[in-house]
């Protein structure tokens, strides 16, 4: 078992015939995901190595058998293409593009939440199930299967933590990259549920940063209904206020949003917090070795 | 992108929105013109981007031509929590009977437009949601629905606005709405919002945020970017298409993704360092794009040492390596620069920079121990 990325998941690329597109669809059907089809409209009978391109995403439900897309289409046209997929009737959609504007953002998430169809993203790295399936950009070399959930607003930090991890010989059930957008999906409480639920997950870590209170309000839920072991991370104590560190969503708006308050509201509820990635790691060993 | 105040009234008076008259000063003399124009009894306000201007002393009435300019001459120059005043708004005195505040801000963790509205204006809104709770009227717009005429009108009625005012503050309510909507913004603050003694409102202030993201939609508002007042580096940064945020120590730091380098940024502070900046060169990470984005690191005088630190995943260590390899081969670099490189073809990168054999390069295997290099050598000297 794993989540999100499993062996059912059947993904159609959104923008599998642009660079990117091709590059990341390659490399997943070579992880061993089944990607049954690609959509790029107007490219409809095409194939990109053997994968069928149809102009729509209703085409790739419909004749390829598709229940997953993978959103790589520039900013401008990615909110379409996140509306298209869940007007089609995906059951998830993973969004790497970065840049959609915020106001875009709004829209798709109200339509695509009341309908319980799961978006991870947009600005994610996608989700690895090592050993099982990979939608999206996470480089599959440096996990290994293993016990511990990993969730994170950041790509190549997972990859920091999921290398500390892995020299202490641990591996990971899925990697969940949600996303470092002020407007994302699939949140922290959402990932920690499916960890909650997911029987091949024991133990799970947690990668946060400055911006917006989904970690605070993740520490609530931990309390109140996360039964496996949690273990976090946060980035951004030294960042200052009022600046955009990279991710759209990480600001410090006022006295909101700081590493400092986060840190503070996880371990009111008990979860360690590390304040380096080092740090963390090795909490995570103390706790499966304790 | 954050707004001055007079480039926000630009966008609230083209959405009918009143705003007092108003001219943009850059000297005393312009400021003095700019009174003469207007007539009468005049503000003149720094332009800067934080608050607290008043108590500072950026706000000043006055009375006519020659107390405007030399009110100018008192203000341009002014620091205000560090942004030095580089340009004015002179305005029309309006006789205010009342002040209110209206904001609309984007509130991720409802994932909609939160209106705020109360009548005690003029002072710290966070201030008066702590003493005063029950004076700020709060409502949620479903990004669905949009503004609809019933929010104003229960919001107004919670903030306890008088019932004969409701019916010339609706307008303002729906086209400052209307604003934040069309502008992509992800904020529009009004305070004070003013009644004016013949029961007329007006927007007296304007604190306006653009998503960044949105400004493609935007050229107007792009346009009045303030390159003067820019950061060099982070000017630089942003014409490269690189994240970079000016912070003011010593060590230089420049990695791949957001959250990596603000991780780096922490963990140069927590081994007893100084961190110079924040600077995401991104993936893929070409020689020519390491050149600039090294380059703009360097163009900080303070800067003693650098970390580059990567975690390759679709980013190819070995062609890290030859980016940065090539970067020097290009630009000229004045001081040391450590190296951590992990993850996809890391061992390839580390044989390719221990081959060249560069002296400004030292390859530490972990962050930790990259962090503690970078810091001993900006403690060195150049």
């Amino acid at each position: 078992m794993a989540v999100i990325a499993t062996a059912d998941t059947r993904l159609v690329v959104q923008g599998i015939t642009g660079r990117e597109g091709a590059f990341h669809a390659l490399r997943n059907r070579a992880y061993g995901t089944q990607v049954v089809a690609g959509v790029t409209p107007g490219k409809a009978g095409e194939d990109v190595e053997g994968i069928p391109v149809f102009d729509s995403v209703a085409d790739a439900v419909d004749r390829a058998g598709a229940n997953t897309s993978l959103v790589v289409v520039p900013p401008r046209f990615a909110a379409d293409a996140i509306l298209e997929a869940a007007d089609a009737g995906v059951e998830q959609i993973v969004c790497i593009t970065e840049g959609i504007p915020a106001h875009d953002m709004l829209e798709v998430y109200h339509y695509v939440r009341p309908r319980g169809i799961r978006l991870l993203g947009p600005n994610c790295p996608g989700a690895l199930s090592p050993g099982i399936a990979n939608i999206g950009i996470i480089p599959a070399e440096v996990f290994s299967p293993g016990p511990i959930g990993l969730v994170s607003r950041s790509g190549t930090l997972t990859y920091q933590i999921g290398g500390e991890l892995a020299a202490a010989g641990l591996g990971n059930s899925t990697i969940i990259g949600i996303g470092g957008d002020p407007v994302i999906g699939t949140s922290f409480i959402d990932a920690l549920d499916l960890f909650e639920a997911d029987p091949a997950t024991e133990f799970i870590v947690m990668v946060g940063e400055i911006g917006g209170t989904d970690e605070e309000k993740a520490a609530e839920v931990i309390a109140e209904r996360i039964t496996k072991p949690v273990v976090a991370y946060i980035a951004g104590f030294e960042a200052p206020p009022g600046k955009t560190m990279g991710h759209a969503g990480a600001i410090i708006s006022g006295s909101s949003g700081t590493a400092a308050a986060k840190k503070a509201a996880l371990e009111a509820k008990g979860v360690p917090v590390g304040t380096n990635p080092t740090e963390a790691a090795r909490l995570v060993v103390e706790r499966l070795a304790g | 992108m954050d707004l001055y105040e007079h480039q926000g009234k630009e966008l609230f008076a083209q959405a009918g929105i009143p705003v007092a008259q108003g001219r943009v000063a850059f000297t005393p003399d312009e400021a003095r013109a700019a009174a003469e124009d207007l007539g009468g009894r005049v503000v003149v306000k720094a332009q800067v981007l934080t608050g607290g201007r008043g108590k500072a002393g950026g706000v000043k009435v006055v009375d006519g031509p020659g107390p405007a300019q030399e009110a100018a001459g008192a203000i341009l120059g002014l620091d205000i929590k560090g942004h030095v005043t580089r340009r004015l708004l002179v305005e029309q005195a309006v006789a205010i009977a009342a002040e209110y505040y209206f904001s609309i801000t984007f509130d991720r963790a409802a994932k909609m437009p939160l209106l705020m509205l109360t009548t005690m204006g003029g002072m710290d809104v966070e201030a008066v949601a702590e003493n005063h709770p029950e004076a700020l009227a709060r409502l949620h717009v479903d990004p669905a629905l949009g503004y609809r005429g019933f929010h104003g009108q229960r919001l107004m009625s919670e903030a306890g606005v008088p019932v004969e005012e409701r019916k010339a503050l609706a307008p303002l309510l729906a086209a400052l709405y209307g604003v934040f909507a069309e502008r992509d913004c992800m904020l529009v603050e009004v305070n004070p919002l003013v009644r004016l003694e013949d029961g007329s409102f007006l927007a007296a202030d304007a604190k306006v945020t653009v998503d960044d993201n949105a400004l493609f939609r935007h050229p107007d508002v792009e346009a009045m970017r303030d390159l003067a007042a820019a950061d060099p580096q982070e000017q630089a940064a942003r014409e490269a298409d690189l994240a970079y945020v000016k912070l003011d120590g010593d060590v230089g730091i420049l990695g791949n993704g957001a959250g990596l380098v603000m991780s780096t940024v922490d963990v140069i502070a927590q081994v007893g360092g100084r961190p110079a900046n924040f600077c995401d060169v991104g993936g893929g990470a070409s020689a020519e794009k390491i050149a600039t984005a090294l380059g703009i690191v360097l163009s900080d005088d303070k800067v003693r040492s650098v970390l580059f630190n990567i975690f390759g995943g679709i980013t190819r260590g070995d062609e890290v390596a030859k980016g940065l390899l090539g970067a020097l081969e290009q630009t000229a670099v004045r001081a040391p620069i450590v190296v951590r490189l992990d993850g996809t073809n890391a061992a390839e990168g580390r044989a390719l920079l221990a081959a060249a054999a560069r002296p400004e390069i030292t390859v530490e295997e972990t962050m930790l121990a990259a962090a503690e290099t970078a810091v001993r050598l900006a403690g060195e000297g150049v």
